[in-house]
């Protein structure tokens, strides 16, 4: 049982002088130390091979830390369009010192190392290729000292691994000029190092391993960008007014990207002013209660944050539910509880924030699974916060928002901007009375009046409190579960306004599979192997909850559904459980969690795993 | 100048005192906020303010009850305890054309929401920040809070050994361009502070004594009636004019008034009373908080004024058009506009 990447078998490099290359298949990984710009040279080496129009994905593993500790950089190259992580990584760049022999050990047999010369005591192993450049004679070419001498480093290596894996120089600088937003000294004067190293390396190094980048034409009409920008943009171009927020990784990014954009895009053309805020709060419990404020006062508000904000917002996300308030929360997942693992990623808010508040609490969450719909989102979910007026819950993950994924170009959306159901003093006039909480339409989401409307029955009382149809204190019995009962009508109105799932049905499937979020990437891969290996499989990608019918009905059709989630718990599988009480039994979880991105080999094993455990129960039945 | 109530009487906008009430009181009769809220309605009535364009925020506790007894026509939003400042602060970003009068407490402002208040005032967002202050919490029996003296003893709470925080001195400490100390037992003074409050652009802050009669209204008590009446001593006799009014300091004697206009053309004067009082020095205004608490001196009157600070909605640039108000083509860039940030990836 079990699956085994796709490596080489173990032979020493010195036997296989004449080996066939391998084109477009494998992983990099590119160990530095934090906080040495290394992500510089790391994009480069992404944009340059995408650039080639090869399919690629890069993985940032990094630490909570400014500067020193260690960063691995994954850069997955596949010709097939595979972009999930995988486990191991056949190229290993070790320029980091302190944790080069741990590095070189993880290489697998038949695996390629390029290390930094100048080090003593690298460690060999006769079934790896063993790859050694000098970083000194560059940096003292180069005149530059300190922390700017790591720069220098780290462009050797890229301009080393240019050279061992035939990649043009001319894409490297695009790559460059693209991160330097064309600045053209700052690429020149990386570019001088670049070049240095790759004419080294072809002079003093003789390429014995059959790792190639060859051109292909798969990303052409693509575009390289993180979730936390396509968030951002999808934000703006969904309406956003209002942002306010706490800085805490890694969402920090989506709102730094407002910062960047929305001083371009959204200014009014006759003066030139803003047409948007973004406030940078004192805390978390202020940044959801600004955007209660901007909410209710009309504005289209969101903030972005993280498993800690989302507890300290905890109180108010309650009361945006009862007292009926727009709101969009961007929750970049990270690892917890508590501070946890605040530089990887996860998926384990989702208990937490479907039910986030203390009382009979329910909340729409959107799951965006790539940054096309991270972009999409951004319009949806201020669309159904406005529509639904309630707090609504974005969850993204570190992997999505924070690393370089590609995709196509984002195209206008097409959903336009809905305010819901708003009321002017006209409308009011016209119907001659208004009740803030009263279900004209019997979909449980009542009327609202902006403050500021004129009309003498326009305002009402926002309140935690108890109330009735007329938004008045009130303490009766009936009132409360009036109110109650209406908020759960709304909330099964929801479940038809939400995104519905994306199912990849096949008829002679063995299972199903239900995920949501990025690990899509690892169970398209993992379904690709089942099925080399005869197992079929229907897939079912969660896209917001609460669910609808069609969710149910996938669950009907399949036996056995294996819910994949990265967590502990199987949030999801608990919440489906509750959601389709009567098919509970058919739904397995497949729960992990250890901070990295989930991979195909995992699932595949767990699948398995699962599959002949049952085999065995029903063989002893 | 306001002549005082004028029941029945149409105000400019054709609405009577009643118009400006909220629901009943559901306060102890006799607490200190009912006649806070009283004074609010007679305001708003006297300066025919527009209920629609007037938000009445609060956090939770006694205090935060009142904004629903006053401004019926007002919409309002009673929010989280403490965090009154922030919801206020989104409210007024939102649609920045709206004016607010937040009341909170001394337990919602000076515990729990000390940092949302200081952080407000450090913004300098537009509203008036009036501190129902009566040294104990209410709601929950009779605990001591934040503001309650040292060395107080009550009958819940035993005997208090913790110093009082000083919401004045907090408020300038922050950044605050507008630090009131009252009395709701003087009801003339709260209208006036008030009226100017109304008036300052940027967080107006009014710290009023407000007493508890059901917890802390012994006289022994620095936040009792029998205290506040005793002891109340006015930095001066603090009068608001409206900008169409002149402004008449002919009969005074140099240096006895001061006159102060603010930024709406409207004025305040500062009558001399025993001490010659400048509100507009920081320092001054934070030594003279100070040896009125060492004195057990209850000074009441505009404690601080500085109009310099920009206001968090000028400071964010915004335009005219509210962020509430912004059409669907005002909120969704172009569809070029699309196109140009695409082709930098």
């Amino acid at each position: 049982m079990g699956v085994q990447e796709n490596v080489p078998a173990a032979t020493a490099v010195s036997e296989r002088p004449s080996q066939k290359p391998i084109v477009n298949d494998f992983a990099i990984v590119v160990a530095t130390a934090n906080g040495t710009g290394s992500q510089t040279a790391n994009l480069a080496l992404l944009r340059a091979i995408f650039r080639m129009g090869v399919p690629v994905n890069g993985k940032n593993i990094f630490p909570s830390n400014i500067q020193g500790l260690p960063t691995w950089y994954h850069i997955r190259v596949s010709k097939e369009g595979y972009i999930a992580r995988r486990e191991t990584s056949e190229l290993l760049v070790a320029f980091n010192e302190a944790t080069v022999h741990q590095d070189i050990r993880s290489l697998p047999p038949g695996g390629v190392c390029l290390y930094n010369e100048d080090w003593r005591n690298v460690p060999a192993r006769d079934d790896v290729t063993m790859y050694g450049i000098p970083v000194r004679p560059f940096v003292a070419e180069s005149g530059l000292k300190g922390k700017l001498s790591d720069y220098i480093a780290n462009m050797v290596y890229v301009g080393a691994l240019a050279y061992l894996l035939d990649i043009p120089l001319g894409k490297i600088d695009e790559a460059l000029e693209v991160h330097f937003k064309k600045r053209r000294n700052l690429v020149e004067s990386n570019m001088a190092v670049v070049r240095a190293a790759y004419e080294w390396a072809s002079e003093n190094i003789t390429k014995t391993d059959p790792y190639r980048v060859e051109p292909m034409n798969a990303t052409s009409s693509k575009i390289l960008i993180t979730g936390n920008e396509a968030a951002a943009l999808g934000a703006i171009f969904g309406g956003v007014s209002f942002a306010a927020w706490y800085p805490i990784t890694p969402s920090t990014s989506l709102i730094d990207a407002l910062n960047d954009y929305l001083p371009r895009l959204r200014r009014d053309p006759e003066t030139g002013k803003a047409t948007y805020a973004v406030v940078q709060a004192e805390d978390e419990l202020a940044a959801i209660g600004m955007v209660l404020g901007a909410g209710w006062s009309g504005a289209r508000a969101m903030t972005a944050t993280s498993g800690p904000g989302i507890s300290l917002m905890a109180e108010f996300a309650g009361l945006g539910y009862f007292a009926e308030v727009p709101a969009v929360i961007w929750d970049i997942q990270r690892v917890g509880p508590s501070t946890g693992l605040p530089t990887r990623t996860g998926q384990g808010d989702v208990i937490f924030t479907y039910y986030l508040g203390h009382g009979d609490t329910l909340n729409v969450i959107l799951f965006p699974s790539s940054v096309a719909e991270c972009f999409e989102f951004g319009t949806t979910a201020l669309n159904l916060a406005d529509e639904l007026q309630t707090p609504v819950f974005v969850l993204s993950d570190l992997d999505l928002g924070m690393n370089n994924w590609m995709t196509e170009p984002f195209t206008y959306p097409e959903e336009p901007i809905k305010r819901g159901k708003v009321v002017t003093a006209e409308d009011i006039r016209d119907n001659g009375r208004y009740a803030r909480y009263k279900d004209v339409d019997g979909d449980g989401i009542a009327y609202r009046t902006l403050p500021g409307n004129p009309h003498p029955l326009a305002a009402w009382f926002a309140r935690g409190t108890g109330h009735n149809e007329h938004a008045v204190y009130s303490e009766s019995p009936e009132d409360w579960e009036n109110n109650m009962a209406r908020l759960q009508r709304k909330f099964q109105t929801a479940r038809h306004l939400v995104p519905g799932p994306v199912i990849e049905e096949n008829d002679d499937a063995d299972f199903g599979i239900i995920a949501f979020g990025t690990t899509q990437y690892a169970i398209e891969e993992a379904r690709d192997r089942l099925a080399k290996t005869g197992v079929q499989t229907s897939f079912m990608r969660l896209r917001a909850l609460p669910i609808d019918d069609e969710v149910r009905d996938f669950i009907a059709r399949y036996e056995r559904v294996y819910v994949v989630e990265l967590n502990r718990d199987g949030q999801l599988h608990k919440i489906l459980q509750t959601e389709v009480p009567d098919k509970a039994t058919r739904l397995v979880s497949l729960a992990h969690l250890d901070g990295m991105p989930l991979t195909a080999r995992w699932v595949v094993e767990a699948v398995e795993a699962a599959e002949s455990q049952r085999k065995e129960q029903m063989s002893h039945e | 100048m306001s002549s005082g109530p004028r029941r029945g009487v149409e105000n400019k906008l054709g609405l009577t005192l009643k118009d400006y009430k909220g629901q009943p009181s559901t306060l102890c009769k006799g607490c200190g906020h009912n006649s806070i809220a009283n004074q609010i309605v007679q305001v708003a009535y006297e300066l025919d303010i527009a209920q629609h364009q007037v938000l009445r925020l609060s956090g939770i506790g006694c205090s935060s009850k009142s904004p629903a007894y006053f401004l019926g026509g007002s919409f309002g939003f009673n929010s989280l305890h403490g965090r009154m400042p922030s919801l206020a602060t989104g409210a007024l970003m939102g649609n920045h054309s709206l004016h607010a009068i937040g009341v909170s407490g001394d337990g919602d402002t000076g515990s729990i929401g000390l940092g949302q208040f200081k952080h407000l005032i450090r913004r300098n967002v537009r509203m008036v920040y009036v501190v129902e202050n009566n040294g104990v919490y209410g709601l929950t029996k009779g605990q001591f809070s934040a503001t309650a003296d040292e060395g107080q003893v009550l009958k819940y709470a035993g005997e208090n050994k913790l110093p009082p925080v000083d919401v004045c001195m907090e408020a300038i400490v922050a950044g605050a361009g507008f630090v009131a100390r009252s009395f709701s037992g003087d009801a003339k003074q709260v209208r006036e502070l008030m009226k100017a409050a109304l008036h300052f652009e940027g967080t107006a802050v009014l710290d009023i004594i407000s007493p508890c009669v059901a917890f802390n209204n012994a006289d022994t008590s620095t936040k009792s009636y029998g205290y506040g009446r005793e002891h109340e001593a006015p930095l001066h006799d603090f009068g608001w004019v409206p900008v169409a009014e002149e402004i008449e300091i002919d009969d005074q004697e140099p240096g006895e008034m001061r006159v102060v206009e603010l930024h709406d053309g409207s004025f305040i004067k500062l009558q001399k009373l025993e001490e010659d009082y400048d509100p507009s020095r920081k320092v001054e205004a934070l030594r003279r908080l100070q040896t009125a608490h060492d004195r057990q001196e209850f000074i009441t009157g505009l404690i601080y004024l500085d109009e310099a600070r920009p206001t968090l909605a000028d400071i964010s640039n915004l335009a005219d058009t509210p962020l509430a108000h912004l059409s669907a083509a005002q909120l969704r860039p172009s569809r070029q506009a699309l196109a140009a940030v695409m082709d930098e990836f």
